[in-house]
This record gives structure tokens, sequence and C-alpha cells, in this order.
């Protein structure tokens, strides 16, 4: 056993309101300069559609994530040394129309126009070149299925679905959409760091949070076309790839991620997984079969003494282990079993985990055009759900529809429980039935309810301290940098070296 | 989580310091965004280096009940981008003014040797240099200059338009107090020190549900979001709840997981439909037909096959059901009439206030009985009978209340009822009783309960054309009947029904209706409302937490209402307020009203004579009956006429009052709502601050530019009011340009800023000191001033003080004496007028005497000393010691508080005549006093008015409810260290004991607290002349007007290349209302515009593709945008998101040109709207049916808005 401590995220996608708060609030923070403008670390897209860069699933077209070679695990894309030969030429590399060309506008016309014939306007103009721009894309273009038969016609997880049930997500009876809303999932086999060059890149051991050494990067961007999720961007500005850095500094200070700080829909939690680093390769190049089962089985028990002995032996301190054991992450993937990773075939073992959606009921539409739900019961069974199966699979569960008909039966347990603990109005025999099922007891039920719904920030953020104290005093004295913290320069990253 | 070196050294992470520079800061500032949003989220502003660099939300809201999920984080993606506007292009940074208007004026003060009022008045003179700078409004020119220069000119402007018109004619627009009250409280208490006017704004927005002050006589009260979280049943009806109630839908998603059943009804798959159980999309605008039948099922399986204690017990004692009305014999039928009155039988007939009072049937003797707290006992002088409890009030004997007369009934009457969908009339059985009246004649009564169920067609073996099942499709409201109209199946319906009212049954009243702007915003909108609020009351939803009908349009919850209003209104300076009715007074002065035809033609109702007036006869009719304010008032100075009331012997208010009235009857003074086209009635000088009332609150925009501004304009349409008209004169040629000064106040370059004279840089919500409250919540926010106020800046407290300074340095020179004002008032909500006028008659036609404050307008008299306007602007005057405080029928006394205040030496005002006063100069003065003096914020307070309205109503038990918040005394710095709940007052309906969520009118229904209306019960039948008149004395349903008879495309022609769509308007996901909707931050999150959504199949017809460029257009104006093609938008609408800037971004129109055919700058959303006043909602001086600011009106409605699409070829800018 080879234990590590993760920091690690479920979002909650059924209470995800797509508000994009999440992507303001780290804009603000993180992203607001030149050559950066273009960067989402943090965004949300529409499902079904093609989200932002535009088709970035779609790995046949950006070769991004691992593949399985016979026994071996290989870069889908990108390898060290399959870039090199790339280096001025990446066809696999997203090109800044795949983002979208940043824009601004020329508000300042408003003010300084003299007087005409007509009305002043600011027109919009690029904020590359300076000039008038027509406006084609944006990072969140297909919002709400704006663009329906351009964007989510096209949306790559319908690979599964026939031709039928694809309309049938377009018609009135079973048209549904959804939120996903994405970060940097800082893997535990990270294909952007094995891609760099020039080392760049790092996990670090403390967190697992995945970094770009802005001092180091030399960009050679190919973790730009390695990371699947492409979380990795290049600023044109200072020529360094940036991405997510989970708030580090935010996170050693206690704090949530400023994403997760302002997420309104109350969607996010977040908190240490420990799990067993010696497995990952193993994992990683699992069969397609049990590619899922096997990347939930590398997180480990953080109560289980003999974790917890070989935690201590990896330096992993006793508030990391107390984290860990309090951990909601840990409730939502390993407990309970509802919280499912993000494509985990692209092999890099993402850690960010997402609770699927329950939508409304589906309908039917009679002859006279008359519209009427499906469902006769108060709350919609499993199989009335809008959202196809097959399509979450794809999403969530490398194509096994099982995995997320189990989830949506525990999901759906939780509400019949609650429900008949708060009105009664349900047959009692029903309710155990379908919790029986769904292999849900009382406890876990209203344990489950309570997470989802009454949660405390504190309840959703539990951050390990960071004992900044001790990772300073490997470079000096820390009460020398009590003493000299924040003295110094600013200086601007310099371009190339 | 301290290092692991073992996977990277070190030393090669020093780097890391790169991001961890960023992540640092100098302070934290709490502070809130003032924009009507409703979201009331407090925010942390970090600054750095004296610059504002981001803000994330602050998390320190006192959990108050553990049942339910905490509030944080409250705040949205609009409210995140907010500090992108403190430093950006778009920001106001110094005074600015039109090239064309300063040229003219500098240029005329010069001639008029310096004097800048003679200035201002030469320039008036000059219609051709009027001319020059209003047609230069909108179009550029704009020029930088200094405060000093620019607070001159508006001083000079207003003080010349007092000189010659009054000071009627300054008209101030600022919205929704509660986002910013303070600064809302500058512009208005200016202007009502100087006698001007003030427009209203929630009805205006259309955000103001009639039917709340109908049903309820309230004019909004709603639960905070978190008694979401206590429903079991939730319909979100209209509303948007991801998109527009950002941070409050998670308990929406929250109660799900907790067993909450919840249903959208919403024609597209909106944001919040992903959260339901259950997604009904009903055809918009048809969601009262679905509640009217959902209410038949109702009645029907829980009221009538089997009788739910719980439903029958509340409907006998909180609502009118057990009323008795008249049915009213004419030729062979009977019809609903009005309600049984008091003074009618001998047994009552010398009752006080007689006309007021309405009897029910008493169970157990049969005898008529006289309930305690009908309006009647509200406003007589013997206190305690004002209450629900089931005693007769004058015998003072207990009854039961005898709901229905079906086991009692003497006789059965064929009654015709009117359904409007189908346009047809049935006559359906009624049990009756036989009473005699004091003329000895023996008339037919039945009570509400009856009549509604032979309403809703429940027939209960009773004869007539009542439906034979729920499939009988021919008669009005049975499930079958519904789907001709939703297109949603009946089955849905009887589900809904079924589920709500067995969820009702259990948890005693536990269901909701979350209902947004898309509802009331259609022209029927009351009736709507009411359809649900029936199926609710008669669940007994409301005043219940979890349950009840939560309106949340708008940011209508100043909670500390008793004493900012005065503050606000200048009433501690004894000041008569001029508080106009928005609607109205846009409708006549934009001259919609000459474009509209007659009401009748798209108004279902009806064929009689009151139904038949033209909406702007009706609003003549409003305002000389005393039932809406109209300002200007009339077509002479009022100075004036006071001068000639004086010269022809009139020495007493009295005299002077009759004066008034026999001119007016003679006709030698008119209402200047009779003549809205003469130059003498035209509003002269417009200010607007915190908002935006020539852009996106512009219903009618295009008229705006064209009827104030006197600008360029994109209209065609015909004024077509002329043949039409009696009583208000329609002259020939209509007038143009009527404002001679506009001035915006902002912060940033806006539609009204572009469009406006002067723009003045304000403090925005980062810079100054405010306070914010909301429904959503029940907590009071501070705004901060995390940085001093940008560039020149000013907040709106110090430009107003400012501009009033100035009037008081020119006063000696222009305005000298005190002058007599006579201020005409409108008889008002929450008061003895409520009970003036039992029947509808016209003075002016002869049908009554003309009594002012009785069957008219009030008159009163006003001194005003502009020579003190300064003064009495920073000073809290004694009024408050003296007259105490109040609001919503509440009042206490507080001359102990006023003291406290003068003792605090270091807040008071000395003037030269030696007074003090406690001081308002400072922002920070101004809001303390506003906490010191509200029940909401000073627990002594709460406990004395509690105990007066203890003793008003008759129920003891009200006077303890304050005594938990006796310590209570919050401060602004308070509100600054962390977020604070208000105190329970009788001020609102809702109690708020020991954190118990705020729901409405469980105040109402713990305490047995009367509603305000006339019976003090909850409404299911309005019996006003005029409600008859229209056929909506019952709920009922009527169709949204056709498009042929609402008049937006009379004249465009559709040559093929275009289709005709219902244009709806909902609230957008990117802005509150106009304001972030022009960041970059949310244009890049969108699409760079606001784009017009269509369906797949439309698109496909008109050949559109996702992107192109679209025209939408008709009549009123032409809106320039891209297409966004959706499966998700159902065929027939299209949906431009409401308050669509047209600063950035908009290409020229194609089809709609200037005089020369040049391509025209498109308009916005409010380009294509034109404004519609429904005439029953005008109604006064009775009951609930009484004015007050932002309370009762028309609103302006816009969604039954038809326009037509085309592609467009050539995109130009």
């Amino acid at each position: 056993m080879d234990i590590r401590a993760q920091v690690s995220m479920v979002f909650h996608l059924d209470k995800c309101i797509g508000c994009h708060t999440c992507s303001v609030a780290c804009k603000n923070v993180w992203t607001d300069r030149r050559g950066a403008e273009y960067m989402w670390w943090n965004n949300v897209e529409t499902k079904p559609g093609t989200g932002y860069p535009t088709k970035w699933e779609d790995q046949d077209i950006y070769k991004g994530g691992w593949e399985k070679k016979g026994d071996k695990l290989v870069l889908k894309g990108a390898g060290k040394l399959k870039g090199l030969k790339n280096i001025f030429h990446n066809p696999n590399m997203p090109v800044l129309e795949d983002y979208y060309h940043p824009w601004c506008y020329k508000y300042s016309d408003l003010f300084t126009a003299p007087e005409g014939n007509d009305q002043p306007i600011g027109r919009a103009v690029s904020l590359i070149t300076g000039e008038p721009i027509d406006i084609k894309s944006g990072p969140n273009w297909d919002d709400d299925l704006g663009g329906s038969p351009d964007y989510a016609r096209n949306d790559v997880n319908f690979k599964d679905l026939t031709g039928s049930e694809q309309e049938a997500m377009f018609q009135l009876e079973k048209m549904t959409l959804h939120y996903l809303p994405r970060i940097c999932n800082h893997c535990l086999n990270p294909a952007c760091v094995a891609s760099c060059p020039s080392g760049a890149l790092y996990k670090r051991g403390e967190d697992g949070v995945v970094l770009i050494n802005q001092e180091r990067c030399r960009a050679w961007r190919m973790c730009v076309t390695a990371c699947p999720y492409k979380k990795s961007y290049y600023n044109w500005h200072t020529g360094k790839s940036e991405k997510c850095i989970l708030c580090y500094p935010r996170l050693e200070s206690g704090q949530a991620p400023a994403c997760m700080h302002s997420c309104v829909g109350r969607i996010r939690y977040l908190g240490v997984m420990l799990y067993d680093a010696s497995k990952i390769h193993e994992v990683a190049n699992a069969s397609d079969n049990d590619l899922l089962q096997s990347q939930l089985d590398i997180y480990v028990d953080p109560t289980n003494p003999k974790v917890i002995e070989a935690a201590r032996k990896n330096g992993i301190h006793d508030s990391t282990i107390k984290a860990a054991q309090d951990s909601p992450v840990y409730k939502f993937v390993k407990k309970w079993g509802i919280a499912l990773p993000l494509h985990p075939e692209f092999r890099t073992l993402p850690n960010l985990f997402y609770v699927p959606p329950m939508l409304p009921a589906m309908a039917q539409v009679d002859e006279n055009s008359n519209y009427q739900t499906a469902s006769t019961d108060l709350f919609p069974k499993v199989d009335q759900n809008r959202v196809p199966v097959k399509y979450l699979a794809s999403l969530f569960s490398n194509g096994d529809t099982q995995v997320i008909t189990e989830v949506y039966q525990k999901l759906l347990s939780v509400k019949y429980h609650r429900r008949n603990e708060t009105v009664g109005d349900l047959s009692k025999d029903e309710v155990a039935e379908l919790m029986a099922n769904a292999k849900v007891d009382k406890d876990t039920a209203n344990a489950i309810f309570r997470l989802t719904s009454l949660a405390t920030f504190e309840e959703r953020f539990v951050i390990p301290p960071a004992h900044r104290e001790e990772s300073i005093e490997m470079l000096e004295a820390t009460a020398d940098a009590k003493g000299e913290t924040g003295f110094g320069f600013k200086e601007k990253p310099a371009r190339g070296v | 989580m301290s290092w692991i070196e073992d996977i990277i050294s070190p030393k090669t992470r020093k780097w890391e310091e790169f991001y961890r520079n960023r992540w640092q800061y100098d302070k934290v500032v709490r502070s809130t965004h003032g924009v009507n949003c409703t979201g009331g989220c407090s925010w942390a502003i970090h600054v750095k280096d004296g610059i504002v660099v981001w803000e994330l939300q602050q998390l320190d809201y006192p959990q108050f009940n553990k049942e339910v999920p905490p509030y944080e984080p409250r705040g949205c993606q609009r409210g995140i981008s907010y500090s992108w506007y403190l430093y950006s292009p778009i920001r106001v940074k110094y005074p600015i003014v039109r090239g064309a208007l300063i040229d003219l004026f500098r240029e005329e003060k010069e001639k008029a040797g310096g004097d800048p009022v003679q200035a201002w008045a030469n320039l008036q003179a000059s219609p051709n240099n009027r001319k020059r700078y209003q047609n230069a409004r909108g179009k550029g020119g704009f020029r930088r200059v200094h405060w000093d220069e620019i607070t001159e000119l508006i001083a000079a402007s207003n003080i010349y338009t007092i000189q010659k018109y009054g000071p009627d004619r300054l008209i101030g627009f600022s919205p929704i107090p509660a986002m910013s009250m303070l600064s809302y409280a500058s512009g208005a208490r200016y202007l009502q020190l100087m006698g001007g006017v003030n427009l209203s704004f929630y009805d205006w927005y259309c955000d103001l549900p009639n039917a709340f002050p109908e049903i309820w006589g309230e004019q909004t009260d709603v639960c905070e979001s978190a008694d979401w979280y206590k429903s079991k049943f939730i319909v979100s009806m209209g509303a948007n709840l991801g998109m527009t109630r950002t941070p409050d839908i998670h308990f929406f998603s929250e109660a799900r997981h907790n067993g909450t059943k919840t249903v959208v009804m919403s024609p597209d798959f909106s944001m919040v439909a992903k959260h339901a159980d259950q997604w009904i999309p009903v055809h918009q605008g048809s969601d009262g037909a679905f509640w009217m039948a959902v209410t038949h099922v109702i009645l029907k399986e829980f009221h009538v096959d089997r009788q739910v204690p719980y439903f029958m017990d509340y409907v006998k004692r909180f609502t009118d059901c057990p009323f008795l009305i008249k049915l009213n014999k004419e030729g062979d039928k009977y019809l609903p009439g009005r309600m049984v009155r008091a003074n009618e039988v001998s047994q009552f007939k010398d009752a006080e206030n007689g006309d007021w009072k309405f009897l029910n049937f008493d169970s157990k003797s049969g005898g008529l009985v006289s309930p305690m707290g009908t309006s009647g006992y509200r406003w007589q002088d013997e206190k305690g009978k004002w209450n629900l409890n089931f005693k007769d009030g004058e015998s003072g004997n207990e009854y039961d209340p005898e709901l229905t007369l079906i086991d009692s009934k003497e006789d059965v009457l064929q009654v015709e009822f009117t359904e409007y969908g189908l346009d047809q009339k049935v006559m359906r059985g009624v049990p009756v009783k036989y009473i005699t009246t004091n003329d000895g004649e023996k008339i037919p009564v039945t009570t509400i309960y009856d009549v509604t169920m032979a309403q809703y067609g429940v027939g209960r073996g009773l004869e007539g054309a009542y439906p034979t099942s729920y499939d009988d499709k021919d008669q009005a409201y049975t499930p079958a009947w519904q789907e001709i109209f939703t297109g949603i199946g009946r089955k849905e319906v009887i589900q809904l029904a079924r589920e709500w009212a067995s969820t009702a049954e259990s948890t005693e009243g536990a269901c909701m209706v979350i209902v947004g702007a898309a509802i009331n915003h259609w022209f029927h909108n009351n009736l709507m409302y009411r359809s649900a609020i029936m199926a609710q009351m008669l669940t007994g939803c409301n005043g219940k937490n979890g349950g009840g009908m939560n309106h949340y349009v708008g940011q209508e919850k100043l909670a500390p209402m008793d004493s900012w209003s005065t503050i606000m209104s200048s009433k501690d300076w004894g000041t008569a307020p001029r508080l106009q009715q928005g609607p109205i007074w846009h409708y006549i002065n934009s001259s919609q009203w000459r474009y509209d035809g007659n009401q009748k033609y798209y108004n279902s109702s009806p064929d009689n004579k009151l139904a038949n007036l033209h909406s702007a006869d009706w609003c003549v009719k409003a305002v000389r009956n005393g039932w809406m304010p109209y300002y200007p008032q009339y077509n002479k100075s009022n100075f004036d006429i006071i001068k000639d009331a004086e010269a022809a012997g009139c020495s007493t208010d009295d005299e002077k009052r009759e004066y008034i009235v026999n001119q007016l009857k003679s006709g030698d003074l008119k209402h200047s709502v009779v003549q809205p086209d003469e130059e003498i009635n035209f509003p002269r000088v417009w200010f607007i601050w915190r908002g935006n009332a020539i852009g996106t609150s512009a219903k009618g925009h295009e008229y705006f530019l064209d009827h104030y501004l006197g600008t360029h304009t994109n209209k065609i349409a015909d004024e077509v009011a002329g043949d039409i008209v009696e009583d208000i004169e329609f002259k020939k040629e209509g007038a143009r340009g009527k404002m001679d000064l506009v001035i915006d106040i902002n912060f940033r370059m806006d539609t009204s800023a572009l469009y406006s004279d002067i723009v003045l840089p304000t403090a925005s919500w980062y810079e100054k000191a405010d306070i914010n409250s909301t429904d959503m919540h029940s907590f009071i926010h501070p705004l901060s001033e995390a940085i001093p106020p940008v560039w020149e800046a000013k907040t709106d407290w110090q430009i107003f003080q400012g501009l009033a300074k100035k009037v008081q340095e020119m006063a000696p020179k222009y305005l000298p004496n005190v002058m007599k004002d006579v201020v005409n008032q409108p008889l008002s909500h929450d008061s003895k007028d409520e009970i003036s006028q039992p029947e509808l008659k016209d003075w002016y036609k002869g049908e009554c005497e003309a009594i002012p404050g009785k069957t008219m307008h009030k008159i009163v008299f006003k001194e005003r000393d502009y020579t003190k306007i300064y003064d009495k602007f920073i000073s809290l005057g004694k009024g408050v010691a003296e007259n105490g405080l109040g609001a919503h029928g509440n009042h206490y006394m507080c001359e102990d508080v006023y003291e406290e205040m003068l003792a605090h030496r270091q807040h008071i005002q000395k003037w030269d005549d030696g007074t003090e006063y406690p001081s308002l100069k400072d922002d920070t003065e101004a809001i303390n006093a506003i906490l010191k003096l509200s029940t909401l914020t000073n627990g002594t307070l709460a406990d004395r008015c509690y105990k007066n309205m203890s003793e008003k109503i008759g129920v003891k038990e009200i006077a303890e409810l304050g005594e938990p918040y006796l310590e209570v005394n919050i401060e602004y710095r308070d509100l600054q260290a962390q977020p604070k709940r208000y105190n329970s007052s009788p001020l609102w309906s809702g109690l708020m004991h020991e954190g118990r969520t705020y729901a409405a009118y469980t105040y109402n229904v713990d305490m047995f607290v009367p509603w305000r209306t006339l019976t003090g019960r909850q409404h299911f039948y309005l019996d006003h002349d005029a409600y008859i008149a229209f056929g909506e004395h019952l709920s009922t349903y009527k169709p949204s007007p056709t498009p042929e008879a609402y008049g937006d495309l009379r004249k465009t022609v559709n040559d093929g290349k275009a289709k005709m769509l219902n244009c709806l308007t909902p609230h957008g996901k990117w802005h509150i209302h106009s304001t972030y909707g022009d960041t970059l931050r949310m244009l890049t999150l969108s699409r760079g515009n606001e784009p017009c959504w269509m369906s797949e199949k439309d698109a496909e017809e008109l050949g559109i593709k996702d992107n192109d460029h679209v025209e939408v257009y008709n009549d009123h104006g032409v809106y320039v945008a891209r297409a966004c093609v959706s499966a998700r938008i159902p065929k027939g609408v299209c949906i431009v998101y409401h308050a669509v800037e047209r600063t950035y971004n908009i290409p020229k129109s194609q089809i709609r040109r200037g005089k020369n055919g040049e391509p025209r700058r498109g308009g916005m959303n409010n380009s294509f709207t034109r404004v519609h006043l429904k005439p029953n909602l005008m109604c006064g001086g009775y009951g609930q049916f009484t004015y007050h600011f932002n309370y009762w009106g028309p609103v302006g409605v816009n969604r039954d808005t038809h326009v037509l699409v085309r592609k467009m070829d050539k995109v130009e800018y």
C-alpha cells in the first residue's frame, strides 16, 4: 500500500442551476488578464451540447487522455516523443476558434461620439486585434440548448443512442437539459503531467493538486492536447500554459476554492480521499468492463487501521487523515455510491465526481395533441426519467447503464423515504420495497438527505489543515518567514525562458 | 496536508508564490448590490491597493432555524460580475451634458447678464432652440462639465418651472426603493419638499399582482425562500427560479430531496423545469384555464363528494365564502349582484358604517348576523371588534357561519353565468334563501360559496347547465374544457388537483405556488392569479408555512417601511406627497392612449356602458373621482389658483377648496389629465436615478422618444383614439417633445443616460452607505463604502442635497416668499377613505355631489418655503415626534425615540433660528434614523405597535408578540458586522418568532387578524360595480386578447418573408433587468448580444439559421438581434429576454428607416411594446380597491405582444 491524500470533489448535478457564478468567481480571481481572456478554468456546459472547447469530449478529434494498446497504457495523442515530432504542427491541438475569439465593446464611443444623425453604439471588437468582430462563438455558446440544431444535436454522447432516441430528446414529451460544471479533475493519472517535455507539470504530494510551474513551462502545449478534459490552456501573452490550481492559496488557508465557495446552488462538496498509489497503473490499465469499478476501488477506507498506518508512514498528517474520515466526498463516492467520475474511459483517474440529475417525468402526447405526463406516481420512477440512461452512461460510467440505474434507485428511494417521514401519505410497503431494491436503509437515506439538503458550509467543505509551517520549514525557518513575508518586488512572468 | 518531499523538491515549488501573490488583499468590506433582483445577497468586497479586485459571497448568515437549509451562500453570476463595472469604460466618471444644450444655455446666460433662471426661461421661450437640443437627444455629442455649473443649470430649470407652471411639473422616477433605500429617498425627499412628483414603478413594471389587493387588500406579501423548504407540494408557475431566483432555488431542489413534489408550469423547457418532478408545458398565457379546472376538481372531490374538515373550517373562518350576495333579477334570469349590507335589513339598519358591514346566516339560529372583522368594524369608533372571531359585531353573540344553503335553501334560482373562453352564457341553479330588506322587499340571497360552486360548474344535484362529467368539454371549467386552451391533457389536471389537495389535507396547507413575472405580465393577470389562489384558499394553504401564493416579481419588500416612508416623502415636515400612479401617467403623457383602440375589443367583457369606455376615459374618471392621482393637476399653476381664489375673496382653506370645486364643476378649471396635449399640462423636468426610465423601463419606448424627448423614433402606428374617446380631449395634432430637461443620475452609460440631457456620476454599490431588504429573506443588508466614490461620483443622497442647497441659495432672489400650494390627493388605502364610495357615481356627470374626500379626490394645502429646502432636507422634522409613524394601517408614537436622537449631540442640525433637529446630513446618519424609528429594527417600537394593534383588533395575545424583541436596537454598524434578521412587526403579515420562517398571513391565521379587505376575509368575490360590469366579480378565465384587436400590427405589412409570433419578454439569465447585461462577463457567457430565441420549426420556415441577424418588429418599433434557434422554444413563440440595452452591438434596421430612407439604429425590447390599461383596476374609494402608491392601480402589461420576425440580409452598424 502506498497511501496518498487527494483533495477531491463532488458536484451534485441535480442541484446545479447552470448559473455560472462559479465560472465568474474563478475568472475574477485568476484569469481576468491579458492572454487569459479566453480561459475558463471553471466552466459550465449545457447537456446535451458540445461544450467548451467545442466537442472536447470527442477524442477522435483531440486525442486527449490515455489509451490501452495491448497491455500498455499510452497517451492517445501528445506523448513526449509523439508531441516533439509535432512541435511546429500539432493537428490535435484546439485552436482559438475551438474555444472562441475573445471580444470586448467600444463602450467609450457612447461618451465620445460627436453629435450625429443616429444613435451611437459600442461595437464589438476583438480583444486580440482590436478590430470589429462578428461574434460567432463563445465559452458558453449553446447554453440552455441555444442553437440546438447545430450543437445539442451533435453531442458526442449520442453515440450509443439510435436516431429516434436522439430525436425524442428534442420533443416536448422527452425534452431535457441539465448542466455540467467542469474544473480540472486533478487526476491520479494525469495525462497532462505525463506529456510535458519540460517537466513543468507536477502533482503535489500533499493534496494531489496538479500544477504547471510558471517558471519552467516552455510553451510546448503538449498538456493542452493531452488533457482529455481540455482544462489546460495556453496563455498567448505570457507564453506559458495555465490551468485550474484548485485555488491552492485558498486551500492552504483553509478556504474552499472560489468556484466552490461561490456555488449558490450548493451543489459542491470537497474533501480528502486516501488512495493506494501503487495501484494507479493497474487501475488505469483495467479492461473496459472493470474500468469504472477499479477506479472507485483505488480509494481506501480512511478509518481502516492499516490504511491509517500506511498513510502515516507516507508522511500524511493526522489532521489530513481526520479530514479524510469526515470527507463528504468519501460518503457520496464510496459509502453511498451515488457519485461517479466523468468519462472514466479517458483513464486519467479523475477526482471530480458527479451525482447525476433527476429530471421531470416523461410525457406522452395524445391523438388530440394534448400533453400528458407518463407517470401517475407522485414522483417519477427510474424508467420515467427524461435523460436516457444510455446518455448518462456515456458521461459517467463508460456505457454501463446498470450503474446509472442503481444510482437513480438510491436517489429516488431517499425521496420516497423522506416523503413518508414528513407527510406520510405513501404506501409504507411500497416505500420499503423501493428502499430494499435500492439497498438503502433508513439511516443511510436520512444521511444522504441531510448532506444533500441541509448541509452547512463546513459540512460541504472539509478542508484539511495545510500545516504551512511545516512546508515552509523545508526552505527556511518559519519564524523568519513570519517577518519576511510580502517583502520583495512583484514581477510578471517572463515569456519563454 | 504539509509537503511531501518524495515527489518533487521543495525548492522547485517556490514558484507557487506566483498564484499566492494574486490571492492577496488589504481589506474585506461587506456590501450588496442595489439592483432590482430580489436577491439581497451579502457580499465580501475585496480591496487591494485601494482598488476593488473581486467580490465573493459572505457566508455568515445566522442560521435561525436548523430545520431548514442555511441561506449561504447568496449571490449569482450577475452579482459576482459587479466589480467589472467599477473601472470599466462604460462607467460615468464625470458630469456630462449634451453639447447642444450647454452651448445654448451658456449663450443665453451671457445674454441675460449671468442670470441662470432668465437664461433657462429664454431658452425655453425659443421653439427653435428647444427643438435644436431635443433633436440631439440620443445622438452623441456629450461634453464633460463641472458639478457647479450643471447644478446651477438644474436648479435654474427647477425654479423656472415652479415660477411658470408650479412644482407639480417636476417629475422623478426611481424604482424599487428596497434595493437601496436611502438612495431612493434622496430624490424623493428633494422632490416632495419642492412639491414635485414621484412616479410609481411596481405597477409600471407590471410587478404589482393586482390579485393581491383584490383578494387580500395587500400590495404583496409572500414567504421568504427558506419557507419553500417547508412546503410539500410546490408549483412553480411562470417563474424561472434558476434564472431569476438564483440564490434561492436551492431551497426548491433541497425540498425535493426531502420528499416535496415539485411541478413546473412553463411553455418552454426552462431552467427550473429541470428541477421538477413534473413539467407542464401549458400554452403561453393559458395558466388560468388550467387552474380553473384544478379548482373544479378540488371543489367536486374535496368539498362535495367528501368534505375535508380542515378545508371547511378554513374557508368558513378565513374567506368570504359564508358572506351573502344578492341575486338580481334581470328579465327572466338572475345575476350575481352585490354583497348584502347590514344597513339594508331592519335588524342592523342603524349600525355604524352599515354600508360596510356584510352579513352571514348563523347556521344554528338561521338568522342573519353581522360578523366582526368587516371594514365597517375597522373604521368605526369602537375598537376591539375588528377580528375573525365568530361573533356578531352588533350583539356580541357567538354564531356559526352557514357556508352553504344547499341544505337550508328556500328555493333554487336559475342564475346566468358567462364563460369567456368559449364565449357562452349558461343558466345554473343556485340555492337561495329570501330576506326582507328595509323597503319591505323580499330578495333572494345566496352565499359566496354557493355561487362559486355554480360558477365552477359543480352541480351538487341542482338543476341547470352543469357539466355532466370531467370529460364534458363544452362546459366550463372541467378538465376536458381546459384542454382547448392549455394543450394539457385532462388527466394531468385531475392528478395535480388530487395530489395538491391531499397533500394540503395531510399537512394542513403546506402547498404553494411560486409565481413570477411571466404570469403577471399578461393583460388578464389578475384573473390568472385569482384562479390559482382559489385552489389555495379552498385547501387552506394561505397563511400557512410552506403554503400560499408566493409572487416574486421585483424587490418590493422594503422591510422598515414605517420609518423610511416618512423620511422618503418628507412627511416629517408635514408634506402632502405627490405620489403618482405610473401606468396611467405614462399612458396619458407619452400619448400611448392616442394609439390605443377601445379596450372593449380586446378585453373580453359583458356589453354595458361601463365596460365599453376607452381606457383614457377611464383614467379621467379615476382621477376626477379620486380613485387615482394625476400630476400635473390642473391646467393652471397651483400657486395661481390660490392667488385667484384669494382675489375672489376666499380666505380659509375650506373656502379655497370650495372655490376649486366650483371652478372644476363649471369647467373654468380643468384637470390636466383631460387635456394632455395642451402645453400648460406638460411635465417639464424629469429626474431619473437608480433606474432606466427611458430605456428598459419604458414600455412604449419609441413613444417616449417621440412624445417626451422630441427626438427620432421608429414607430409607425396610427393615432386611432380620436373617434372613440369622450371625456379626454383629443387634439388633432399631438404634442411632441414635452420634456424641457431630462437628468439622469447613473453610474453607467445605459440607454436612459444616452438619451438624457445631463448625466451625473453616482456612487455605486461598493462606494456608498445604504441599506437593502427583500422578500426572499428576513435580513437587512448594508451597502458599504469599500472605496470612496470613484472619479467625480457622489452618492445620490449627496447629489440631491447639493441640488437642494443650490435651490436654497437661489431662492431668496427667485422664490423669496412662502407660497401656498394646493395638492390633490386620491382616496387612500388603509384610511377611512376606504369606506367613502359605496356605489360608483360620477359627480361630474351630475350623479352625485362633488365632495372632496368623499365623491372626489381630496384637496389639501401645503406651504412651500424654498429658502428652507436644504435645511429641511438634512434635518429630521418634528412631525415624526408629533404625529408618530406607521404603515399598512399600523400606528405608533415615537417622541421618546426622537428625543433620544436629539440627546445624542453629535448627530444634530442646529438652524439659524436656534432650533435643533436630528441630523440626516451624512448618509449613515440618515440610515441610522431609519433603523432607529422602525418597528423592524427597534424592538421597543415593535412592542408598542403590537400593543396598539391588540387593542384595535380585540385579540389579547397580540399584545405579547413584541415582548421578545424589547432589547433589539439595530444600527448600521451592526448590519455591517453580520447579517441581522429583523423583528416580527404588525407592519408585515408573517410571524417570525423563535426562528420561524416568514410566511405571509400567518399573523392573520394564527391571531385571527382580519385582512384589510371589505369583509376582513380573503375574497373569492369582488362586488365592486365595475367588477360586476367587467364580469370579474367571480374568479373566471378570459383568453388573451387577439393580436388583431390588440393593435400591434395594424400598419405593419407582412410581405411574406416574415412570420407573426407572440413575443415573450421574460427575465433573462445574463442580466438583472438591464444591469449587468452590458458587462463583458455576461456578454461573454451569453452570445455577445440579447438574441431572439425561436423554435427550430419557425426558424426553418423563415430560412433562419442559428446566429443569423433578424429583425423583430411591429407598429411600435423594431429590435435588431441575432437568432438563437432552440428546440426548447415552442412554435409560435419567440423570446427576447426582457431589458435589452440598445447601447452595444445593435445594427441598424433595414425595414424601419428614417425620413430620407436611411437605415436607423434598431431599438430594444420595449421598442415593440405599448402599454394597455385594464379599467377595473382603476377603481377607488371602496375597501381594498383604494389607491396607495405602488399598491393599487392598473399595471403596465406587455406580454400579449405580437411581432413579425424576419431574417436580415444586410448588416450595417
